[in-house]
């Protein structure tokens, strides 16, 4: 029977969403799903993860090397975790795909990317070419699976069970080759992108980075996270955390709004799982109306004010 | 100093990626091929640590059949000073590919292996990691920035939650994001200058590589198909249209 680890994503305090979802893609393997937090001083985020359904225990594992999630430290102390299952999986965040190759290297065994669906407990689904074509894999036999979740593509574990939590201290060593110097988050008021229900991206159509405040004001109004094109962020008319797409983030709310972006593969490829898309575009020829569910001819300029004082 | 740098021929990434109807794979047939754009960067990046006099050497690798010849030739216009040619016909999955760069490394000794943080076919992002892994030195994945200050880099990674900063010892691998640099156009006179570089052809089977552990690629489709969507006027209607679909 799989004995699935999912590798918890936090920043000490709170648990990522990742990681619920990570665990709905474990429990689709079958076995039983562990979770394993590593960190310093980590009893919080360990409570929150003994609380997903579906898991069976928590390891928290305490090692003052691992109070950041450097790849170089954490990857030994989960090959010492790892040994006793068969499945070993982390999101495919920066975090996971930072990690998880590594501990996958470790082992000996290619790691299985973006995991979109489980077809068997060796047998996988995940996209290729941005998007543009879908494999089916399958891990050789009496190997260990080492995954990354594709995280747009699950739900979240729901909250409110009760696991136990095994308490361990870190077995690994600091590698001393690699220090962590710094982290300079952007992250404002506004909801987390990769979460958000709502999301309003823009591209390059907005030409400065006081234009893009219109769409901020826009994303404020409708609760939405803010988002962007990869032109976008190169022009410097916002920061790289809200690129969206092929090598920015792989999102999935319930509706994103498209302003002055002109739907190029690298970027649609992030949004093919969202729900809704509306499409504002002065090109009636622009690609984004091909993946859009409403598009609208015109303006932005014109159409975000005309939008904000519908919403009112 | 020298910098190794991984060149992947790949698929260009104007191209709209067709499967094939047989779900054998997908149709490079007459398609356009391309440096992968993350390598571009990575070279850029390693030449311009050349041109400041923090390396010696930089020295171009692929891994592939013999078309490659003609990415490594754009690294050599670029301005790297030789290339490697792994040969081989078998498509190589990550963790052979970075065995194949473990084995380089042991010929010839970089400070710095510079890798692109995914390869846009297969976009597994692994082998920079796998490769760090099995060289027991240092990674720096998706860097935005790099500072070489003698033994030590330190390295802005792009990571979802923003910019984070690591410092790290050299030798060691960092993989390259978008945001590092922008790659210098190619000049006529390099590429004529670059036929007269060195590109040395080295099979394989020469390096003592076993290829274990590959994933069984069963089947490719291509993507589910979103429903078609409707064009809409007016802002007016646009608002009434998300009303009506209990979205706002
Ligand atoms: C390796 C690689 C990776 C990449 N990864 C990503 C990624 O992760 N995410 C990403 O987004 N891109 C990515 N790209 C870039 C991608 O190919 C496109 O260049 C980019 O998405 C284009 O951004 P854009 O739509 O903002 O700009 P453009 O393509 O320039 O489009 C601007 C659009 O705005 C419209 N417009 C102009 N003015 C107005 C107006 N006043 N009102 C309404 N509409 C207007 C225009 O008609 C046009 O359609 C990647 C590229 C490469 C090579
Ligand atoms: N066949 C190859 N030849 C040369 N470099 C490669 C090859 N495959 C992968 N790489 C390098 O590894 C990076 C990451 O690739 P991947 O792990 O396949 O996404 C690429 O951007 C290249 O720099």
């Amino acid at each position: 029977m799989s004995r699935v680890l999912v590798i918890a994503e936090h920043d000490g305090e709170a648990l990522n969403i990742s990681t619920a979802k990570s665990v709905t893609c474990a429990a689709a393997i079958g076995g039983t799903v562990d979770v394993a937090v590593l960190g310093h001083g980590i009893d919080a985020v360990a409570a929150q993860a003994d609380g997903l359904e579906g898991v069976n225990r928590v390891l928290a594992v305490n090692g003052e090397h691992l109070a950041t999630p450097l790849a170089v430290n954490w990857a030994d102390e989960i090959v010492a975790l790892g040994a006793d299952y068969s499945h070993i999986l982390g999101p495919s965040t920066t975090f996971g795909r930072d990690l998880m190759p590594r501990v996958a290297a470790l082992f000996g065994v290619n790691q299985v990317s973006d995991i979109m669906e489980v077809t068997g407990p060796t047998a996988f689904r995940r996209p290729i070419y941005a998007g543009n074509a879908i494999i089916d894999v399958e891990t050789p036999a009496d190997t260990r699976v080492v995954g990354t979740v594709r995280t747009a593509s699950w739900k979240a574990a729901a909250s409110g069970a009760s696991a136990e939590i095994e308490r361990i201290t870190a077995t690994s060593a600091a590698a001393g080759h690699t220090r962590f110097v710094g982290m300079e988050a952007e992250g404002g008021e506004r909801p987390d992108l990769q979460s958000a229900p709502r999301v309003v991206s823009g591209g390059r159509a907005f030409g400065s980075e006081e234009q893009f405040e219109l769409l901020y004001r826009l994303a404020d109004k409708l609760g939405a996270a803010a988002g962007a094109t990869r032109a976008a962020v190169d022009a410097g008319y916002c920061p790289n955390d809200m690129q969206v797409g092929q090598t920015g983030k792989i999102i999935a709310p319930d509706l994103y709004i498209a302003l002055g972006i002109s739907g190029a593969i690298q970027h649609i490829t992030g949004i093919k799982d969202a729900g809704t898309i509306v499409a504002v575009n002065k090109d009636p020829e622009a690609p984004i109306f091909e993946v859009a569910d409403i598009g609208l001819v015109g303006d932005l300029f014109k159409v975000i004010p005309e939008l904000e004082e519908a919403l009112g | 100093m020298k910098i190794l740098v991984g060149i992947k021929r790949v698929v260009d990434y104007n191209v709209r990626v067709r499967v094939l109807p047989d779900g054998s794979g997908v149709d490079t047939d007459g398609v356009k091929m391309s440096v992968n754009p993350f390598d571009e960067i990575a070279l850029e990046e390693a030449l311009r640590l050349r041109e400041a006099g923090k390396a010696d050497e930089v020295i171009v690798v692929s891994i592939g059949s013999d078309a490659a010849q003609q990415q490594l030739r754009t690294g050599l216009a670029m301005g790297a000073d030789r290339a490697i040619l792994v040969q081989t016909d078998t498509a190589l999955q990550p963790l052979s590919v970075a065995r194949v760069f473990r084995a380089l490394v042991e010929r010839e000794a970089p400070g710095l292996v510079l890798l692109g943080k995914q390869a846009i076919d297969d976009d597994n992002s692994q082998t920079a990691q796998m490769l760090s892994a099995l060289w027991g030195r240092p990674q720096a994945t998706f860097a935005s920035k790099l500072v070489l200050e003698g033994d030590t880099a330190t390295v802005t990674r792009e990571v979802d939650a923003g910019l984070e900063t690591i410092e790290i010892d050299l030798p060691a691998v960092v993989s390259v994001d978008l945001r590092l640099n922008e790659p210098r156009f190619v000049k006529l006179p390099d590429i004529m200058k670059a036929k007269r570089k060195p590109l040395d052809v080295l099979p394989f089977a020469e390096l003592g590589v076993d290829i274990e552990g590959d994933l069984d690629i069963r089947r490719f489709a291509p993507p589910p198909q979103r429903e078609k969507g409707i064009m809409v006027e007016d802002t007016a209607t646009l608002v009434q249209e998300l009303k009506n679909r209990g979205l706002i």
